[in-house]
């Protein structure tokens, strides 16, 4: 496996770390019920958002470039 | 004499040597770190329920190492990618991005991180002296809200001397606000943004205690979980940190000027183990800061 497709796997691994701390910060809000967990869940879900486009922009720029090994 | 394969693939494996290394050398990684996770989980699932630790940990720092290691793997492969395209350097800038990245992951976690619990103090008192600790542990009041028993009292140790000199007979503690209010309901669920130390002092005598140490991998199965686990994987860190810093000195511009595809393959085999690392930390992030 080359290192673009190990760092697409990574990212993939990434996203869904960013989308299970937003779940995360929205279960213990319920539980807590404190405004900084919402901002927490926000960023983790916008996080995952921008990981995906990311992947997709680098998935398509080494596809481009030809670096694919 | 030449290395052979350095930058052709050899014939029966299509594959050029040092890929075929790193990738060996990554299954043994993953038997290490498979064995340290498979024996967290395990102590976890035998621990009593309600029993095992949680909340410990710092969440916004943990977000925010986890948040530079993503960021370092970027950087990586675009520098990787950089040298693909001889571009040396915007290689040059990705990958000091990259070592800056990683440094500032070992220095939150070696000047901040682990001091933080090293200064941290506990003490587990013996089960026939629970009563007499009343006050800092509300058991009973855990008991009527079916939470689980508490054992321990924690805070910073105002004298160190009592841990070595057997002639002091008490720990003297500056609560953490669960056992200065321990009936207080907000209390009842860990918290994940650190609650600073109370100017509560607790005098606990020697002879209630069974076990009191700063909270050091000997305190409890999972801060040695938590030590071994980080600890190895920052050395991982340092490790790739040190092969990048090699990669971006004058040297690697002299290779490169002889041979860019040669230095774009190292660069890919470090930024493979990088990668490695990195997802490591991506699974160690959630089982012990938030789970």
């Amino acid at each position: 496996m080359s290192l673009k497709a190990f760092h697409i796997v990574f990212i993939i691994f990434s996203t869904l770390l960013a989308f299970g701390t937003g779940v995360w910060c929205v279960w213990i809000d319920l539980v807590e019920g404190l405004p900084i967990y919402v901002a927490g869940a926000i960023a983790s879900f916008t996080a995952a958002i921008a990981l995906v486009v990311y992947g997709v922009w680098f998935y398509r720029k080494m596809k481009r470039l030809r670096i694919i090994t | 004499m030449e290395i052979p394969y350095t930058i052709s693939t050899r014939p029966d494996t299509g594959l050029w040597n040092a890929k075929i290394g790193i990738w060996l050398f990554l299954a043994s990684e993953v038997m290490l770190f498979g064995g340290l996770f498979s024996a967290y989980i395990f102590l976890r699932i035998d621990s009593a329920p309600g029993m095992w630790p949680h909340g410990l940990l710092n969440v916004p720092v943990g977000t925010f190492n986890t948040c530079i290691l993503i960021m370092s793997s970027v950087t990586v492969v675009l520098a990787w990618a950089s040298l693909k395209m001889r571009r040396y350097r915007a290689y040059w800038w990705y990958m000091l991005a990259t070592i800056l990245c990683g440094i500032i992951f070992l220095v939150v976690k070696l000047a901040y991180e682990w001091p933080q619990k090293y200064d941290h103090f506990g003490i587990y008192i013996k089960p026939e002296a629970l009563g007499k600790h009343e006050q800092y542990l509300g058991n009973a009041y855990a008991a009527e809200k079916e939470l689980p028993p508490r054992l321990e009292i924690t805070g910073h140790l105002h004298n160190r001397a009592a841990l070595s000199d057997p002639n002091i007979k008490e720990y003297e503690v500056a609560l953490d606000p669960l056992n200065a209010d321990p009936t207080n309901p907000s209390m009842d669920r860990p918290h994940f943004f650190p609650l600073p130390v109370t100017d509560k002092i607790a005098t606990i005598e020697k002879k209630d205690v069974e076990r009191a140490t700063m909270f050091l991998p000997t305190h409890n199965a999972y801060f040695a979980s938590y030590f071994t686990i980080t600890g190895l994987h920052g050395l991982h860190v340092l490790a790739g940190v040190l092969v990048f810093i090699y990669m971006w000195l004058p040297v690697s511009k002299k290779l490169y000027q002889r041979s860019p595809e040669h230095l774009a393959n190292r660069v890919e085999v470090s930024g493979l183990f990088w990668h490695f690392v990195d997802l490591i930390w991506i699974f160690v992030f959630p089982l012990f800061y938030l789970l």
